[in-house]
């Protein structure tokens, strides 16, 4: 008996801390009751850290305060996607109701995972009709299977900026447009210094800074997925040109290795040691904010931007880009998401707001409104990329329902498609796609 | 046995039932025991063994952090052990540094303990000057350590290129990374290295006079006496570093992201490990897994086989503890 008894209260105990353990869960999808007409104050979570940023945003909010008497805002910045999503996970009174993220490629998890509230009742309630409102690829990064779970805080847009007196200096006379002549542009702007350089065309390379296999695969028109929602990188030869074409322009430049010494020289991508401010590199491919960071640095040079070149069979289709931008949604598990939706409809749809804020921070707008509006500031290198974003055939990465892991796994495997270490790049390109049926079947 | 059988016969009644006075007293005093315990189990029971059943609940389980948790079966486990690309590569570095980076630092931290204890002279400053690196924050410590083997503009680099020795890329090339990391572990052996001094200033004088005697050589004294009488502390280290080891997070993770130029910023991933997978250890992945692509019951697998190995090691040394112990007891 006394056995029994033991083994009994043990099977209770094991029993109970199994239900502790499930009882101890996030929740999610509480309905929006709250009258945003009553005084509340929300809390707003974002990422921006530079004074400038953190200050244009705090003008945004001051306008938004002034147009909502009842609503106080309370912006805490510089917070990271990981502590957003514990704060999310965790909920209760320390959590944000409105939170964004630089993060475009999380939108699949944010969806998903019901982290953020679908903002379509939201959109109908107020009358809004997204696809008038907002350019259509980005409607397509800030949502997952049809889930409006978060909208676009303006836009990213890629391209080229470059050094207008190195090119003048090498006699080159305007950027290049198809991916031969960028290839030669590129060498020609390059000058060896011993066993390393004193300035490279361009680093090429995956690791340098926004140079990102997305974004080449972009220029190339590349699908991800097949009509099925099956990965179809090894399908789409798209992707074998792009990174053929990738191990070309590295070896041409002086191999991997020479290049990835050279890069360590680098100073940070965020600071005005940035390679392109100090002459190391004289063509960057970055988004719209490089040529207002490089002018503010004190470069003493000429600076020009440029869409990124095309495929030479693509020529047609020069000017477009790939895109991504802030997202910004309301936490699932808030209770003033009435209030909150005020907030994100003021910041993601108002066209003054939004103009003032991409004028403040350089960043492209993020509503078809915005990038007609009179009142944005357009420097000839600024209009490269808001036409980059206007462009029909500019594109974005799917939002997937893991995010953008299966991202990370095509990246993973460019690195060693770039340096050579791939034989047969479309029968690797096979097990890529492998990996991420298997990635996202899990995450699903 | 008899005398085991004779209080259970003292305490039991004349119909064969146990006596109530007795059971009474034997429940109190085990009431008296549990109270005196309760802290402890308490704190056991909240901080370990709720965890870990919790640890074991999710990784049968589809788990976000924001849904409910759903029963999946072993998919977490098959995903683990046959379909991550990440997880062999985390297991085979992290035994890497088990194995290496534990003996070296244990092998330092001894070399280091014996040197500063024959020093007659500035002792103290030596002690100084040694432990003052395990002082320095971790992060701190690693950005540095980044800095001075910069293979471009790195002063390590630069002196070897002066002397015509070969430049390695150290923290961006595979092959060097985690030696890189090994030298990072060895400058902050400050915490070994005072275990060992006070191990060997506690070993009795008169059995090295003995041996001197007899004829003994400082490689004979140092097997004979040194070890025996320190091999506790050896154990000790070696427990403690294999754990550690098991936990390692901070500097990986630091010098891949700084060597691979990503400080932050443009809501760019990123992927710990660079280069090639090299610095990703398993606590890496659980965390990139659990956090950053919210499958916690994935997460939960590679805790538990973290949790498995960390047992193992610590039960096989402890297993040997006789043999490493041998003339000391």
């Amino acid at each position: 008996m006394p056995r029994t008894g033991r083994l009994t209260t043990a099977a209770t105990l094991l029993a109970a801390i199994s239900v502790l353990a499930t009882a101890c869960t996030g929740q999610s999808g509480n309905a929006a009751a709250d009258d945003p007409a009553k005084d509340v104050t929300l809390s707003f979570w974002h990422g921006w850290s530079a004074p400038s940023e953190v200050m244009a945003i705090e003008e945004n909010i001051a306008r938004f305060e002034k147009a909502h008497p009842n609503i106080k805002v309370k912006v805490t910045g510089n917070m990271t996607d990981d502590k957003v999503n514990q704060a999310l996970r965790a909920g209760g009174d320390g959590a944000p109701d409105v939170v964004s993220s630089f993060t475009t490629d999380s939108v699949g998890k944010f969806c998903n995972s019901g982290a953020f509230a679908d903002l379509n009742p939201f959109l109908e309630k107020s009358g809004i009709d997204k696809a008038k409102v907002f350019p259509k690829t980005l409607l397509e990064y800030t949502q997952f299977n049809g889930n409006q779970c978060t909208l676009p805080l303006l836009n990213d847009a890629y391209g080229l900026v470059y050094n207008k007196t190195a090119f003048a200096a090498a006699g080159i006379t305007e950027p290049p447009k198809t991916w031969s002549r960028f290839t030669e542009v590129a060498q020609k702007l390059t000058k060896p210094k011993g066993d390393s350089y004193e300035q490279v065309g361009l680093m090429p390379t995956f690791h340098g800074y926004e140079t990102k296999p997305t974004r080449l695969a972009a220029q190339w028109g590349a699908r991800y997925f097949d009509a099925d929602g099956k990965a179809g990188l090894a399908k789409d030869p798209a992707f074998t040109k792009m990174l053929t074409a990738q191990k070309d322009l590295v070896e041409k430049l002086g191999g991997y290795e020479k290049l990835e010494r050279f890069r360590t020289t680098f100073g940070d991508e965020w600071s005005a040691e940035h390679p392109f401010h100090r002459g190391q590199v004289a063509m960057q491919i970055d988004g719209e904010w490089r040529a207002a960071m490089a002018k503010e640095a004190g470069v003493g040079f000429e600076i020009g931007t440029a869409p990124l070149p095309v495929p030479d069979d693509q020529a047609a289709d020069y000017g477009k880009g790939y895109l991504s931008g802030t997202i910004m949604g309301i936490a699932s598990v808030g209770t003033k998401q009435n209030a909150a939706w005020e907030l994100v409809k003021y910041m993601t749809t108002d066209t003054e707001a939004v103009v003032a804020f991409a004028n403040a921070i350089h960043n492209v707008p993020s509503t078809l409104a915005a990038l007609e509006s009179p009142a944005l500031e357009l420097t000839p290198e600024f209009k490269t990329f808001v036409d980059i974003a206007r462009h029909p055939k500019s594109s974005t990465t799917p939002a997937q329902a893991d995010g953008g892991t299966y991202q990370l796994t095509f990246e993973d495997f460019a690195y060693g498609a770039e340096k050579g270490a791939v034989a047969d790049i479309t029968a690797g390109l096979a097990k890529v796609d492998q990996q991420i049926d298997t990635d996202i079947a899990k995450a699903k | 046995m008899t005398a085991a059988a004779a209080p259970t016969a003292a305490h039991t009644a004349p119909d064969g039932a146990p006596d109530p006075a007795a059971r009474a007293r034997r429940r109190r005093s085990a009431l008296r025991t549990a109270a005196f315990m309760s802290p402890w189990l308490i704190g056991f029971a909240v901080f370990f063994a709720y965890p870990l059943l919790s640890t074991v609940y999710f990784s049968f389980t589809k788990y976000d952090g924001f849904r409910q948790p759903v029963f999946n079966g072993l998919d977490n486990w098959s995903y683990v052990f046959t379909d991550s690309p990440a997880f062999w590569p985390a297991m085979r570095n992290t035994l890497w540094l088990v194995v290496v980076m534990v003996g070296c630092r244990v092998a330092f931290g001894l070399g280091i303990g014996l040197l500063i204890t024959k020093i007659k002279t500035g002792t103290g400053i030596f002690r100084t000057l040694f432990y003052l690196p395990y002082l320095a924050p971790p992060v701190a410590a690693t950005l540095a350590f980044v800095f001075l083997l910069n293979p471009g503009t790195g002063p390590v680099n630069t002196v070897l290129d002066a002397v015509g020795l070969p430049t390695p890329g150290w923290f961006t090339d595979p092959s060097w990374s985690k030696p890189a990391l090994t030298a990072l572990a060895l400058w902050g052996v400050g915490d070994l290295m005072v275990i060992f001094m006070a191990a060997l200033l506690d070993v009795p004088k008169e059995q090295y006079e003995a041996a001197e005697l007899d004829g003994a050589g400082s490689w004979a004294r140092f097997r004979h006496i040194t070890l025996p009488n320190i091999s506790p502390i050896v154990l000790f280290a070696v427990v403690t570093g294999v754990i550690q080891a098991m936990q390692y997070y901070t500097q990986p993770l630091v010098a891949g992201k700084v060597a691979a130029g990503v400080i932050g910023g443009s809501g760019q991933q990123f992927e710990p490990g660079y280069p090639d997978k090299s610095t990703l250890t398993l606590p890496q992945l659980v965390y990139n897994l659990g956090f950053q692509r919210f499958d916690y019951g994935t997460a939960c697998v590679i805790a538990l086989v973290l949790f498995t190995l960390s047992m193992a090691f610590t039960a096989l040394l402890m297993r040997r503890r006789g043999g490493l112990i041998g003339a000391g007891e």
